[in-house]
Formats: structure tokens, sequence, C-alpha cells
């Protein structure tokens, strides 16, 4: 039994989730959610236990796919189920299911309406996820990619604010493009390779024109979900209709999954267009950081300022991929964990404000401190880590890809550390308006300050955004044998013999 | 103990004791908050005591504490560089800490925030401790942010008022403007030494020195200079050289105590011990000192003229604190490093004092900070007049002072700096002594001396225009004058101003004591002897100020009491005793003359009002600018061009292309569902076409 369960790690951090929420709508029962929520909760953190095997028997040593499980799924397109995980999966697999839990504790008595197919969602959309991480075959991904925006599509629709249909339009629109093509991609290599398999169009070599296509219908698929500038409006907007829950899954893991998809997919199978590319995904990327930050700066919303700025952050994921080094890469890998907390503990902030005052609005607020200093503490500690403040887990990812970007062009390193500024001003300018001053109104002169659950979910945020940003070691640790690989296989030109 | 468990111990005993009181504070006694974190500082001054007579004999201590990334090539690292520099700099951080807890109990007696002002400067003492401790770039930076962010807590720490929220956002984001220098400049540094570890890019930069790097086109530059400089930029923010000056006079909206402690001792010298701290680098480049020197005279003048016409009391002093650090880089721009640290350590003493003089005043006049409603007050606060008074003489150069055995040294190695600006530096920090003794003096005779003005005029004490730049330029300025500082009471006219008690005085006369001996003593060992030996770095040849500084100790003044009596006979002396003279000719004897210049000069009046116009300059250009861009950005670039031209235009093509499908449909999932048809639908037809 436990010799199963250590040979279908994957399997099982995959399905126990997607489970728990099927075993979840069958309590079903609006009138009495407790039993619901303590189920939802159960499955959860039993999902997130199986996960935890895969730091405790992960080989730092092994740069390759470990865990490694499958069997023939669709024998006439040699479609297979096989799963791995290597030094970038697993990290953000980990990350997929703590979310989880936190999602399902902060909707505790948050959400009333449909309690059982809120957390359902958010368990089977984490089960889906993991997959997406884990799976080893284009098609098997290619499901797991697109299964997992079904229930997206149902917590924006259901629980969204009022103008979910523009959003959910909107983002629909966007995903549609970027996935058709990806699946164009996927077909062109069976047909070319006859297999699935993504380690067998690791090999395949191919002409640069052939690859710049390739790179470019992923790009496609991969840079809407990240999102880079200019394909990221429907970001903003998705985050403003999503209940809490929703915007924290969908700052926190979805838009990994570009970012992941990016080094899984469009990087090793066309690694000369890639770097043929570079300068291309460079700017984009330098764009995000700065442009997008200024947008921020004037945002009224707060769930909006925080969409930008994660769009801005993302920025620094893609200029550590395209700089093609151990500093950039490791830290585009840190810098998506760190985001993962970061962006999450602020999405939850707003919504303990919005539960209390239903507003979004920054104006509505003002001197929040004043009855709320424990949430105060909190806020601020995330908002100096939200502008990358060393001892926090914001830094170490920017840290290391300014580090790494200097060393390939010292203006890509000069506009990328315009966050340090813009970063900063947003942030704090937002927790000055919001949290500073003279209570402002009636409503935050009645607010509560923060109840145990809502303590508990900021407080083991808070601890793992400091750990990291103190001893970022264990994850690089992780990751570091992986992206040396990676690097070479990068380094290796795939273009025929000849051209 | 192991000496290493000794250096760790000295700042992870105030953050131990920074996290139980700002954890616990709340549940704990009101006292637990000062005992707990007095007693955390005391122990690691001690220690620190204890580490600077242990790095007198022996060698400098080098280890890694742990090793905090690991990346490709590159590791960073956590860990600790005891040699004399950082052990005076513990020692300094650490006593000036201690005497501002103490002073502490009484200044924040009342405040609701107690616990938590404690946990705050607790915890800025071991971020100043693992900056001045650190081994390496990456550390520094580190703690360099975070004395940044205790620095945002403390000048915010009354969150309530207006100017303090519009203060601390201020400073942090103009620190953070140097910080982007400061940042690319370490990234210069690992990139073309390849390690951030101070000893190994040492070792290394000499053989650097003539390495030039490409930045924009062709032009090549000198790597030494390009990565200095950047570094400096990190310097000018935290130690406020102009033009990122701006933010530490608003700083002044923090509690009088860290005014002391950050903004006057510790924080703002780090960059001034950031450079010394570098001298090897800063050595390559005459340029990069040259820049140095320059920013340095700017502000050691120009920054000493808005101190004469402040009429609050923290305000003068702040300007001050800025002058002086001027100073001190000039004497780095000169390459008299050891006479910047030497003047960085007077002056943490004295300023320090002043500050918390200023602040003993502040609580005799019930929170009234203008001068102007002040005088008379040796009368009823002895103890606060005689230490303000040596703090003042010991700011000014009084000979024997500890001021004077630095400030002169700065002048002398201004006057035998060769390279290019010296000779404006020269000048500037000449003119610089008659003004720091006009403003001193100004404000001495003002509050201590004269006549008792608070019992004249009560119409205008509050004097509203103090902060009227950050008023109307702060989004909230409407609500700005319902809290114009709840604390600024003032005196009633039948009152007397009362001195505050033992926990008040004790640190003024504490800090007194140096104020007037250390410079005696520690001039020869600090200059002239092997203090530094190793540590700070000079190239003779190339920048002599230093050897014939020490020329002229040997041959002329021969020691302390030796240079204290030619000083008597020089320029600078007589500069300070005619300022002394003027200011008490103007504010004491004939008060008539000060007001008829102000309207004779009303344009350098105006100027000197409006700080040179730097503040309002900064904002219209950059917080004004951004916000313009940003909005220009989102409304054009966002919702016109890629939302509307190209998404919604998308939408409306796709709308009219699928309307037969989509009026089949409704509801969201469906609109995904059409996708995965479209796509089985390409894939069947695909494999279909192929077999």
């Amino acid at each position: 039994m436990v010799e199963y369960f250590t040979q279908h790690l994957l399997s099982f951090a995959i399905w126990l989730p997607i489970l728990a929420g099927i075993l979840v709508l069958f309590t079903a029962n609006d009138s009495k959610p407790n039993a619901t929520r303590w189920v939802a909760l159960i499955g959860s953190l039993v999902s997130f236990a199986v996960t935890v095997p895969l730091y405790t028997h992960f080989n730092f040593a092994d740069g390759g796919f470990q865990f490694q499980e499958g069997f023939q799924w669709i024998l006439t397109f040699n479609i297979n189920y096989h799963l791995g995980a290597d030094g970038i999966a697993v990290p953000l697999i980990l990350l997929t299911s703590f979310t989880t839990v936190i999602v399902v504790i902060a909707a505790w008595e948050v959400i009333e309406k449909r309690v059982a197919q809120y957390m359902a969602s958010f368990l089977i959309m984490s089960g889906l996820m993991i997959g997406v991480f884990s799976a080893l075959d284009a098609i098997l991904y290619y499901v797991f990619w697109e299964a997992m925006l079904i229930p997206m599509f149902l917590v924006i629709g259901i629980w969204g604010g009022p103008n979910r249909v523009y959003a959910t339009v909107k983002f629909f629109l966007y995903t549609l493009l970027g996935s058709l093509l990806m699946l164009v991609a996927f077909i062109y290599l069976y047909h070319q390779t006859g297999s699935f398999e993504i380690v067998d169009y690791y090999k395949f070599p191919m002409p640069l024109n052939v690859q710049t296509l390739i790179f470019l219908a992923f790009f496609a698929a991969f840079a809407v979900k990240i999102p880079m500038w200019p394909v990221h409006t429907w970001l903003p907007d998705a985050h403003v209709e999503a209940p809490t829950g929703g915007s924290v899954v969908l700052a926190a893991i979805a838009l990994k999954l570009g970012g992941y998809s990016f080094l899984r997919f469009a990087m090793p199978i066309a690694p000369d267009a890639a770097h043929h590319l570079s300068g291309f995904m460079i700017s984009l990327s330098l764009i995000a950081i700065v442009y997008i930050a200024l947008v921020a700066l004037v945002q009224k919303d707060m769930k909006k300022l925080i969409a930008y700025s994660s769009i801005s952050h993302m920025g620094f994921v893609t200029l550590g991929f395209f700089i093609f080094n151990n500093l950039g890469l490791e830290g585009a890998m840190v810098q998506m964990v760190s985001h993962g907390f970061i962006s999450a503990a602020m999405f939850l902030c707003v919504g303990v404000l919005y539960d209390r005052v239903h507003s979004r609005q920054i104006e509505a607020y003002g001197g929040v401190a004043n009855t709320m200093p424990v949430f105060a503490a909190f806020a601020v500690l995330f908002a100096m880590a939200n502008s990358g403040l060393p001892g926090t887990s914001g830094f170490v990812g920017e840290f290391m890809v300014i580090l790494g970007a200097i060393q390939v062009n010292f203006w890509y390193a000069f506009l990328a550390s315009f966050t340090l500024i813009f970063g900063a001003a947003y942030t704090l300018w937002m927790v000055k308006r919001v949290f500073y001053g003279e209570v402002a109104n009636q409503h935050v002169a009645t607010l509560k300050d923060l109840n145990k659950r809502e303590f508990l979910i900021l407080a083991t945020l808070a601890i793992l955004v400091l750990a990291l940003g103190v001893y970022p070691q264990p994850l690089t640790d992780m990751t570091n044998a992986t992206v040396t690989q990676l690097l070479s296989q990068l380094s290796q030109s795939k273009l025929p013999a000849g051209l | 103990m192991t000496m290493q468990q000794i250096y760790l111990a000295i700042p992870l005993l105030p953050l131990l004791a920074a996290i139980i009181i700002g954890l616990f504070g709340k549940m704990l006694p009101r006292a637990a908050a000062h005992l707990v974190t007095i007693a955390g500082v005391a122990v690691s001054c001690a220690l620190s005591i204890y580490v600077l007579k242990d790095a007198m004999t022996s060698q400098p201590y080098n280890e890694t504490v742990y090793s905090w990334l690991k990346s490709g090539n590159f590791s960073f690292e956590i860990g600790f560089l005891i040699d004399r520099l950082s052990a005076m700099m513990m020692v300094v951080v650490t006593f000036v800490s201690l005497m501002v807890h103490i002073y502490t109990i009484g200044y924040m007696a009342e405040d609701k925030g107690y616990a938590r002002f404690f946990s705050y400067i607790s915890l800025f003492t071991f971020s100043m401790l693992m900056l001045v401790m650190s081994n390496n770039f990456m550390q520094l930076f580190f703690g360099w942010e975070a004395v940044g962010l205790v620095s945002y807590l403390l000048i915010g720490f009354w969150y309530t008022r207006p100017t303090a929220i519009y203060a601390n956002l201020k400073a942090f984001l103009v620190n953070r403007v140097g910080d982007f220098g400061f940042l690319l400049g370490i990234g210069l540094v690992l990139y073309h030494f390849g390690s951030l570890d101070y000893a190994a890019v040492f070792s290394v930069a000499p053989q650097m020195a003539d390495t030039k790097i490409n930045l924009i086109g062709n032009a090549s530059w000198s790597l030494m200079t390009v990565t200095c400089i950047l570094l400096f930029i990190g310097a000018m923010g935290k130690s406020a050289q102009v033009p990122l000056h701006v933010w530490l006079p608003d700083s002044m909206e923090g509690p009088t105590p860290i005014s002391a402690l950050i903004h006057a001792a510790t924080m703002v010298t780090a960059g001034i011990f950031m450079v010394a701290r570098m001298s090897p680098l800063f050595e390559l480049s005459s340029t990069a000192l040259s820049f140095v020197l320059i920013i340095g005279s700017i502000t050691a003048l120009f920054m000493g003229f808005l101190g004469i016409i402040q009429n609050d009391i923290k305000r003068v002093v702040a300007y001050s604190t800025l002058s002086q650090l001027g100073y001190m880089t000039v004497a780095l721009g000169a390459s008299a490093y050891s006479v910047a640290i030497f003047h960085l350590m007077t002056h943490a003493f004295f300023k320090a004092l002043l500050f918390l003089g200023a602040g003993s005043v502040i609580m005799g006049m019930h929170h009234d900070q203008d001068i102007r409603n002040m005088g008379n007050l040796k009368k009823y606060m002895p103890i606060t007049w005689l230490t303000s008074l040596v703090g003042s003489l010991a700011l000014i150069g009084t000979p024997f002072l500890s001021g004077f055995y630095s400030k002169d040294s700065i002048i002398e190695a201004a006057k035998f700096s060769t390279i290019t600006g010296s000779g404006f530096a020269y000048f500037a920090v000449l003119a610089g002594v008659f003004v720091t003794a006009f403003y001193s003096f100004r404000m001495y005779f003002l509050v201590f001396h004269g006549k008792e003005k608070w019992r004249e005029h009560k119409a205008d004490h509050h004097n509203h225009n103090l902060h009227k730049d950050a008023h109307t330029q702060d989004d909230s300025h409407d609500d700005a004058h319902n809290d114009d500082h709840a604390h600024h009471h003032g005196l009633s006219p039948t009152d007397n101003p009362h001195e505050p008690g033992w926990v008040v005085k004790l640190p003024l006369i504490l800090l007194a004591i140096p104020s007037l001996v250390i410079g005696y003593f520690a001039i020869e060992p600090m200059l002239y002897g092997d203090f530094f030996k190793g540590v700070i770095y000079v190239n003779n040849e190339a920048h002599p100020a230093m050897h014939a500084l020490t020329h002229h100790w040997h041959t002329i003044f021969h020691s302390a009491v030796g240079m204290a009596m030619h000083g008597l006979m020089t320029l600078p002396f007589l500069l300070a005793f005619s300022g002394v003279a003027l200011a008490w000719f103007f504010y004491m004897k004939r008060p008539d003359i000060p007001a008829m210049i102000q309207k004779r000069f009303a344009l350098i009046n105006t100027i000197l009002e409006n700080k040179y116009g730097f503040d309002s300059l900064y904002y219209r250009m950059f917080a004004e600018g951004s916000r313009f861009i940003g909005n220009k950005l989102w409304l054009i670039g966002d919702v016109k061009i890629i939302d509307g031209a190209l998404v919604n235009g998308t939408a409306n093509l796709i709308g009219k292309l699928s309307g037969i499908v989509r009026k089949l449909q409704s509801g969201l999932i469906y609109h995904y569902a059409f996708a995965m048809i479209i796509g089985i639908f390409f894939m069947l037809s695909f494999y279909t076409l192929k077999f």
C-alpha cells in the first residue's frame, strides 16, 4: 500500500482533490454548510499532505523528471497518461495544494451561497492544475490545461461581481485564440514525430522558421496566461469580478501555468527560436515592468491595482527566462513562488476589507489602521513584500533577475530596476490612503479587527513570505539542477544539420 | 562564549527584544516594553565595547553565518566582517541607541503606541548592526533597506497625521531612487568581480582599474567610475546628499528620539560608512571621487544656508545634519576616509545630543516647536541648556571639543586634496563653518537666552507655515487642517517650562561627555595611528590629502593639544567665532536687523524658504508626472487601444462571424465548450485528411 502510494505520488496529488471535490458536491446543503466546509477542509488538507512527499522524497541532484508514472491511454493516437515532475514543477505543485487549503479556509463564513459547489470548484481546480504541472504527455497536458478553466469560469460566473459576464467573455476570447494555436502546434509536432511525449519533442530538430512558428503558437497560449503585455487586459477585469478565492487562485497559481509552460514547452522545444526571439520577449517583459507599474499607480480599485502589480511582477518572470542564465531562470522561479504567496495575501487583505465594507475602492477607506491595527500590520508587511523589501520573498526573485539581467545588458537591468521605485510607489501609496490618516468615515469607524480565521491565514502567509526572504536556499536547491540542465539544453542548437 | 557567538548575539538580542515586544507588547505590562528592549540593547552595547577592545588587538574576523542562496556559480551569504571600522560603528550604534531607548521612556511616556515604538527602535538597532557588520554587498543592501523600512515606520509613527504619512512615503521613495543606483552598482560588482564578498571584490579590484565597459553605443566608460558612482547614488539617498536630500527635513515628522537615532546619528551616516568601506574601489576612480567631493560640498554649504531661516527647532537641527553629512562626504571625496568616519563618530554624539536636547525643550514647551516662542529656557532647564551648549559648541568646531578635531581635519583634507572640485570644496567647507556657527547659535540664543517669548503673543504660535508645502502637496490636504499636530498644545503664558525627569537628563549627560572629549582622545589613533590600517585603503600618490594631513600632524601639531592651540589662530576658528558673534548681535542685541534683511533681500529669502524649489519641482515632475503618464498609458494604451480597438474589435468580429452559433448558446461554459469543439474538429479533420 505504502509502496503503491509512493509510486503514484503525482496521481494522488491530482486525483485526491478532484475526488474530494466530488465528495463535497454530495454534501451540498446550504442550510447546513458546516459539514460541507469541514469535508472541504479535510479534503484540501489531505490533498496538501500527499504533495509533501514530493519535497521530502525529492532528489536534489537530479535535474530530470522524478516520480514518473504512466500507462497507455489512447492507443490509436499514441496518447499516454504520463506524469513526472522536476525541480521547476514540484515547487509549483506544492504551491497549488497549499493555496487550496488557504482558499478553503478563507471562504469559511464568507461564502454562504452554494457552498458545496464553491468548495468543489476549488478542489477540482487544484487537482487539474497539479495535472498541468505534472503532465508529460502533450494531450494529457492540454486536457488539464483546458479543463482547469471550467471551474474558474464557474467561480467567476456564479460568485462573481456585477460585471462578470464581460470579464468572462474577455477571458474566453483571449484564451480561445491562444489555446487553439497551441493545439495546432501539438498536432504538428505529433505529425512530425508520431508521439505526444514532451520529451520526444525536446530531441526533435527543426529549422528556425518552423521553430519560430511553434514558439509563437505556444507564445500565444502562454503569454495570455502569464499575462504579458499587451495581452494582459483580461486579468484586471477577471480579478475585479472574481470572488476573493478566485482572485487568489488566479494570481497565485493560474498565472504560473503560463510561466511554467514556457519552461516546459516553448523554450526547450524551440530553443533556437527562443534565442532568436529573446529580444522581443525581453522587450515585452520590460514594458510590463515599467508601463504596467505606472498604470498600477493610478488605479482607484484595490483589486485592479494588485492585478496590475501582478502583471508587472510577472514581467520579472519572463525577463528572467529570456536572459538565459542561472540567476535569471532561478530568480524567475523564486519570483513565481513568492508572487504566489504575496499576491494571495494581498487579495486576501482586500477580501478582508471587502467582506466588511463591500467596497474595493481606495477612496472608500482611510485610517483603517486606527480600527484594525493587527490587520494593518499584516497589510504593511505584505505591501513591503510586494515592494520587494529585502527579508521578504518579494526581494529575492527581483534581486536575482536584476543581477542576472545586468550580465546580459546593463540597460535591461536599468529598466527592470525601476520596479524598486514604482513598485514601492503604487503599493505604499495605496497603503497610505487606505490604512493611514484619520478614520475616514462611518464604515471605517465601525470596522472590527481580524477574526481568528483571518489571522490564521494571514499569519501563515506572513511566515512563508518572511521565511522565503530570509532563507531562500531550500527553494533554489530544488530548482538548481533542473535549471542548469535546462540551460544546457537551451544552449544546444536544434537546427537540423546543414541549415 | 566564543567570539562568533558574541558577534551573533549583538544584532540578535535587539531583534529578539523587538519581536517579543512587537508581538506581545499589548499583552505585557507597559514597563515590559522598555525593560525588555533596553536589556537587549544594553547587553548588545556592552558586548560591542568588548568586541571593539578585542578588535584593537586581534585580526579581523571574516566568516559566513549561513548560505542565503546559491544560483549557478554565484553564492550569496550572510556573514560578518568584524574589523575596527565595524567594531567602532557597532559601539556608536548601540551606545546612541541605548541612550535613545532610555530617553524614550520619558519622551513617549504618554503615547499609546509606547510598545510599538520600542519594538521599532530595537528593530532598527538590529538592522543597522546587520548593515555595519556585513561582510558582503548583499547583506549590506539588506540592512540598507531594512533601516529604510524602520525609518518609514517611525516617520509615520503618528499615522493619523497627514504630514507624517506624507513624509514617510516621500522618505521611502526618495531612498528607493538612491537604492536604484545602489542595486545597479551591486549588479555590476557581481558581474565583473564574480562575487559580492568584500574581501574577494577588494582583492581583485586593482586588476580591474583599467577595465572599460560600453554602456551607450561604443563609448567606453571606466568600470570603476560607473560602479562607484552608482554605489554612491545609494549613499546619496541614505545620507541625504543633494539632490536626494529632500526627504530628511520632512522626516522630522517622526518622534524626536528617532530623529536623534535614525536621522542624525546612525542611519543617515550609512552612506558615509559604505563609501569608507568601499575605499579600495573608490580609490581606483578619481572621477568618482570628484563627483563625491562636489556633491558633498554643495550639500555642506547650501543645506547650511537653509538652517538659517528655519523656525522649527527640529528643522534647524535637521538642516544642520544635512550640512554635516555634506562635510563627511567632502572628506570621502578627498580620500580622507578615516576623517569622514571620525566626523561620523563625533557627529553621532553631538548631533544625537542636540536632537535629544531639542526634544527636551519641546517637552518643556509642551510640544511647541517654534523657536520664536521660546527664550530664557536656561533658567528653567539647566541640564538641557548646558548639554545643548556643549552640543552646539562641538558642532561649530570649538577647539578642544570633539567637533573641532573632526571638522578641522575635513577642512584641511579639502585644502590638501588635488582632484577636480577640491578648490570649490575647500571654499564650501570654510564658508560652511561660518554658516554653521550662525544658525546654531541663532537657535541657541533664541531658545535659551533673551526674553521669555511664550509669555507675549499667543496668536500664531502653532505656525501652520512650517508644513505648508507638505500640506499643499498632499492628496489628503483637505483633512490636513483637522489635525495640525494634536501634540502642539504649547505653553500657556503663565506657565513655566519644566525640565523632564532623569530618563531624559541622563542620556543628555552621557552624550555630552563624548561630545566634549572623544575628539581629543580619538584623533591621534584614528587618523594618524594604525587604527584603520588594513581597513581603509588610500592611494597616496593619486590622492595625497591624507598623506599631507599626516605630515602636517607630525611636523606642526604633534598632539591633540597642539592642534587645538594651533586651531585658535586659524581661519575656521575666526569664522566660527564671527558666526556666533553675529548671531548674538542679530538675535540678542538688534532683532530688527534680521527682519530688515529679510525684507530687503526678499528674493533670497523666498528662495531659501522654498528650499531652492526642489520639493515643488520633484512633486510636479515625479509625483504628478508619473501619475499623468500612468493615466495616459492606462486610458489610452490599455482601455482605448488594446481593449477598445483590439479586444473588443475582435470580439465584435467574432461576434458577427459566430452569430449563428452564439444564438444557439447561452451561459459561460458554452463559450468554453465551443473552444473545445473547434479544437476537436481541427484535430479530427487533420487526421481524416492525413490517413
